[in-house]
């Protein structure tokens, strides 16, 4: 296995992914540069995800390549736990193990896939838990945990493996309002200590304070990328802008079946409409 | 005059108690109690159960059910195993076997087990004699239903918790063993103490393979001593014994369930 430092953290190129009849990607080009934060944004069903967990090869690319720190995922005969030992995933769902407890959660993987031993494995764990502020949470179950808690902690969990690159699928879209924040500040702290990132996210503040760089997908391409200032505040495809629009502010949104240009929304009295009745 | 919601309640209530109440006594008044005792509750004849009963023939009982479940949890763990397999062999192999095992009679398994393989393979035993051939006979059929069981658990653990081991860089068999299998086997305790009281039921099924005074089990225990005292009474006592052992197992159970439950 070869790693060029020098080399891009991830780089795609042509990337095609298919289920059954349906084109997800439709030929991706994208690349994420060592101590890159990278955000991808887009409305629902526009890829992000897929994208993000093809990178994981947790999806199978229908066509296309793709390195991971120089090594090429793509090719069948890759090493794939080897190769995943670097890449850290935080999902949704958050997905610890809840037969195990947060501390078993952090160094089960360390033991059997690292053999470190228990005393060292702890020892990380611990440092661990204590950057995402969960020291006194050792010995509780996943069960026992908030929301925010138990995606810190599965934060922590990825981050006792030390990779050198983390993917982050909407770790904060199953999370109650007031518990973001802590998930947002932890990722931030990363962030600030030079980690590499691709986070497939909705939090549009997050993306314009942390990212470096933000990319925005619909219907499976990449509609445009650059810096937040210019794809958030100024972007320049129509669809960036209808997106954007309905994202900041969803009560604003044009009626159901009519058209983006309408004139002013008429004010509706009582709840507002709902930006995602319109997706 | 018309009745309120809770009085009708209670008449209604009241009614269920006393037509149960009126069964039970009817059971207890017109039965012959003296006839009943005499062949069915003969305190010499007890007393010369034991303690042969609990020393032979209870602790073979338990031997053959353990044995039996031992191995149908193995087999039937590998069973399920490749009823998911990538591999297609593996899955039709193991559906066949699931199939026809579920449907053959356990008799039928454990006559073909203990005389069938002496004949395919003279020179060589089944290791443990007896033990051996009803832990094998019998756990091959409980294999075929614990791996439906255990196929069901493994199923039932969400999809995102391999995916999260496997992103951690844990092999695919790693996976299975220290997240996957450890979950499911949690979520099918209820199904697999159901195999286990089964199967203890079903070890009386030993005496077709011609048990001796060592390998007697509860059963065929107590019809020997029937027809050696020709008094039912001993019938009672294995009955009895069978429910030493199922009843304790039930709360066992419970308890285990409870303690999982904070770790779900």
């Amino acid at each position: 296995m070869t790693t060029t430092p020098s080399r891009p953290a991830v780089e795609i190129r042509d990337l095609h992914k298919s289920f059954g009849s349906l084109e997800v990607l439709k030929g991706i080009d994208f690349e994420v540069g060592q101590g890159e934060v990278v955000c991808v944004i887009g409305p629902s069903g526009s890829g992000k995800s897929t994208l993000l967990r093809c990178v994981d090869l947790l999806e199978e690319p229908t066509a296309g390549t793709i390195w991971v720190n120089g090594v090429e995922m793509t090719d069948p005969d890759v090493e794939i736990d080897a190769v995943r030992r670097g890449i850290g995933m935080v999902f949704q769902s958050f997905n610890l193990f809840p037969h195990l407890t947060v501390l078993n959660n952090l160094t089960i993987a360390q033991r059997r896939v690292l053999r470190r031993g228990r005393a060292e494995a702890e020892r990380i764990a611990r440092a661990n838990l204590e950057r995402v502020g969960l020291t006194d949470k050792a010995d509780a179950f996943p069960a026992q945990l908030s929301g925010g808690q138990q995606q810190r902690a599965a934060i922590a969990r990825s981050l006792s493996m030390e990779p050198k690159l983390m993917l982050f699928d909407e770790p904060t879209s199953a999370l109650d309002p007031e518990l973001v924040g802590d998930v947002l500040t932890v990722m931030r702290g990363l962030a600030e200590d030079g980690m590499t990132m691709m986070v497939v996210t909705h939090e549009m503040a997050f993306a314009r304070d942390v990212a470096d760089r933000v990319v925005f997908m619909d219907g499976g391409v990449v509609v445009e990328q650059g810096p937040p200032q210019e794809v958030l505040g100024a972007p320049k495809h129509e669809r960036t802008r209808a997106f954007l629009a309905r994202v900041l502010d969803p009560t604003r949104v044009e009626r159901l079946g009519q058209p983006a240009q309408s004139p002013e929304p008429p004010e509706v009295p009582g709840l507002p409409m709902d930006g995602r009745h319109t997706v | 005059m018309k009745l309120r919601r809770r009085q009708r309640e209670r008449l209604s209530l009241g009614i269920q108690y006393l037509v149960f109440v009126a069964i039970i006594a009817v059971v207890l008044f017109a039965a012959d109690w003296g006839r009943l005792k005499d062949a069915f509750f003969r305190v010499d004849i007890i007393e010369s159960m034991f303690p042969t009963i609990i020393t032979v023939a209870l602790r073979n009982t338990i031997l053959y059910t353990l044995g039996a479940f031992a191995f149908g949890l193995v087999f039937g763990t590998v069973l399920a195993l490749m009823r998911l397999s990538r591999v297609a062999p593996y899955r039709w192999l193991a559906t066949a076997y699931i199939e026809l095992f579920r449907g053959l009679p356990a008799l039928l398994v454990l006559f073909l087990v203990g005389y069938g393989i002496p004949i395919a393979f003279p020179e060589r035993e089944i290791p443990g004699g007896v033990f051996g051939s009803i832990a094998i006979g019998l756990g091959l059929t409980a294999a075929a239903y614990m791996a439906e069981t255990i196929r069901a658990g493994i199923q039932a653990v969400p999809k995102g918790q391999m995916e999260a081991a496997r992103t951690l860089g844990m092999s695919h068999f790693t996976a299975m063993r220290t997240i996957v299998i450890p979950q499911a086997f949690r979520i099918v305790i209820p199904p697999l103490t159901n195999e286990l009281i089964l199967l203890t039921k079903d070890s009386s099924l030993a005496y077709v393979l011609g048990v001796t005074a060592q390998t007697i089990e509860v059963t065929k225990f107590g019809r020997d001593m029937l027809n050696d005292r020709v008094n039912a009474t001993p019938l009672l006592v294995a009955g009895l014994a069978y429910l030493v052992i199922t009843l304790p197992l039930s709360q066992v159970v419970r308890r285990l369930e409870l303690r999982y439950a904070k770790a779900r």
